[in-house]
């Protein structure tokens, strides 16, 4: 990083990006002139009228209730489960091969599978995200975990603090960061994984929406829903993960 | 205010893959008074810090027992570590508030936070303090407990020589008022008297006590460095066998 980095240089210099990126894209595509590759200003228009007069609203909702209700039930399962594996040796040594064996599977493979076993059900579709994150959340806490400092649990227990103590006020804060990283990992990996799910087996959402655009070779739309998805994702980057964050590290030089 | 004996038998490393792993700690027998103030003086490396965590219940891997006056589960400890062991994300007040029991008055912690001259950094995080700052903290901490016994593991090390007076004089204050009983751990034989009650001198591994020696300076005469010098000469010409232990 050079000395040069005052906030407003930067804010100058990711809008300049952006703008660029958009007139390369408008170059590109007025160059071509193919309708798979609609111009910013066409993708623009479709969104607009998507939002106005169309269901992405309603797709983009069901997508973001799938994707937020498997991110909550896999970090809170991924927590608990890594928080143990990383503070008993014992269980960690026996569930280390489970573990490897489901960090392997392939997204794909257990979609299929959950809809197989459990039906195109809503609860399949949540289900088999759930198990596409949780190992990558259990692999993250449980380093967390183990890297402990032992120091601040000896004085802890020195001072015969209560285990919620312990808990919420020594363990939690050093978990924090593992915590921040699964997080903003798990939203990057879910949202794509949510999409093939809805491609798959549901009648809605985006990914289903997606398909439908694609047999229709609807590259606007497609483009369309795309940007309104990345949005959407931003804005809880920017107003949900990085404030906490921020305030995680907040007692930091 | 509470007195411990010690029995130790034998205190073997934690987790060794030997079988015939050295003994740290051997054949210890210790009985120290309720109020007493004890320094425990020694090389390093031989195994007080081991010792007082056997004290304060972090390891109860060992043969032997260490009783105290009152119910183990009632006797509140206070430990200073050899390094102050502040949580980072609580400020200087947090921190202390943290290990006290619900519903201490606030004023407790006010005097002892102004008593060590901390009450203007009392809500700076613990990573903005000098070292000096964050070892005053860690003694509050022990202090605001107001425990039975207090462990102090060369609780000023590493501090520059005026620091460490003053807060070697604020310590015998607080001491003054409240008097715990104190196991000191460091191998600054003039701290040691400056401080002590009572010397225990204690062998390399395995560590055992060698002499065990009352201080006979008056309290009022500890931060005359002529009559601590004078005491120190006396001790290690009258035990020469001490000497090589320091």
């Amino acid at each position: 990083m050079t000395s040069t980095t005052n906030p407003q240089r930067t804010r100058y210099l990711a809008a300049l990006s952006l703008f660029v990126f958009i007139l390369l894209w408008h170059g590109i595509a007025s160059w071509l002139a193919t309708p798979v590759l609609p111009e910013p200003i066409k993708v623009a228009e479709v969104m607009w009228s998507e939002i106005y007069h169309g269901d992405l609203l309603h797709h983009l909702g069901m997508t973001l209730f799938r994707l937020t209700l498997s991110f909550i039930i896999a970090m809170i399962l991924g927590s608990a489960l890594g928080i143990l594996l990383g503070r008993t040796p014992t269980i960690d040594h026996f569930f280390d091969n489970w573990l490897i064996i489901f960090l392997n599977i392939p997204a794909l493979v257990t979609i299929i599978l959950c809809y197989v076993w459990f039906g195109l059900s809503e609860v399949a579709a949540i289900l088999a995200v759930v198990v596409n994150k949780l190992p990558n959340v259990i692999v993250t806490l449980r380093e967390g975990a183990k890297s402990l400092d032992k120091d601040l649990l000896e004085m802890a227990q020195s001072y015969r603090l209560s285990r919620k103590k312990i808990l919420t006020q020594v363990i939690w804060p050093q978990l924090h960061p593992y915590f921040m990283a699964a997080a903003r990992s798990g939203i990057a990996l879910i949202w794509k994984i949510v999409l093939v799910v809805e491609l798959l087996g549901r009648s809605d959402g985006m990914g289903f929406q997606l398909h439908l655009f694609f047999q229709l070779f609807d590259v606007a739309s497609i483009l369309a829903y795309t940007l309104a998805f990345i949005t959407v994702i931003q804005v809880i980057e920017i107003s949900v993960l990085k404030p906490l964050d921020h305030y995680g590290r907040r007692w930091q030089r | 205010m509470t007195e411990i004996s010690l029995a130790i038998e034998q205190k073997k490393f934690p987790k060794s893959s030997q079988p015939q792993s050295e003994n740290i700690i051997a054949d210890l027998n210790l009985n120290i008074h309720s109020g007493e103030f004890v320094c425990l003086i020694g090389p390093s490396g031989c195994g007080k810090t081991t010792l007082l965590n056997l004290v304060a219940g972090l390891d109860e891997n060992y043969q032997g027992t260490i009783t105290f006056g009152a119910p183990h589960n009632d006797c509140r400890i206070g430990y200073v570590f050899q390094n102050p062991r502040l949580l980072p994300w609580r400020t200087v007040r947090e921190n202390i508030e943290l290990v006290l029991p619900l519903y201490t008055p606030d004023h407790t912690v006010d005097e002892l936070l102004a008593s060590m001259k901390l009450t203007a950094v009392q809500d700076n995080y613990p990573q903005r303090l000098s070292l000096g700052m964050s070892r005053r903290v860690a003694l509050v901490r022990a202090f605001a407990i107001n425990p039975d016994i207090l462990l102090m593991d060369e609780p000023f090390v590493s501090l520059d020589a005026p620091t460490a007076r003053k807060i070697r004089k604020q310590l015998i204050t607080l001491w003054d008022q409240q008097q715990h009983t104190v196991l000191f751990v460091t191998h600054d034989l003039r701290e040691a008297i400056t401080l002590a009650d009572r010397l225990i001198f204690l062998s390399n591994s395995p560590m055992t006590i060698v002499r065990d020696v009352k201080v006979t300076v008056p309290r009022a005469q500890r931060f005359n460095e002529n009559q601590i010098e004078q005491f120190k000469n006396q001790l290690l010409s009258q035990y020469p066998d001490i000497n090589h232990l320091l």
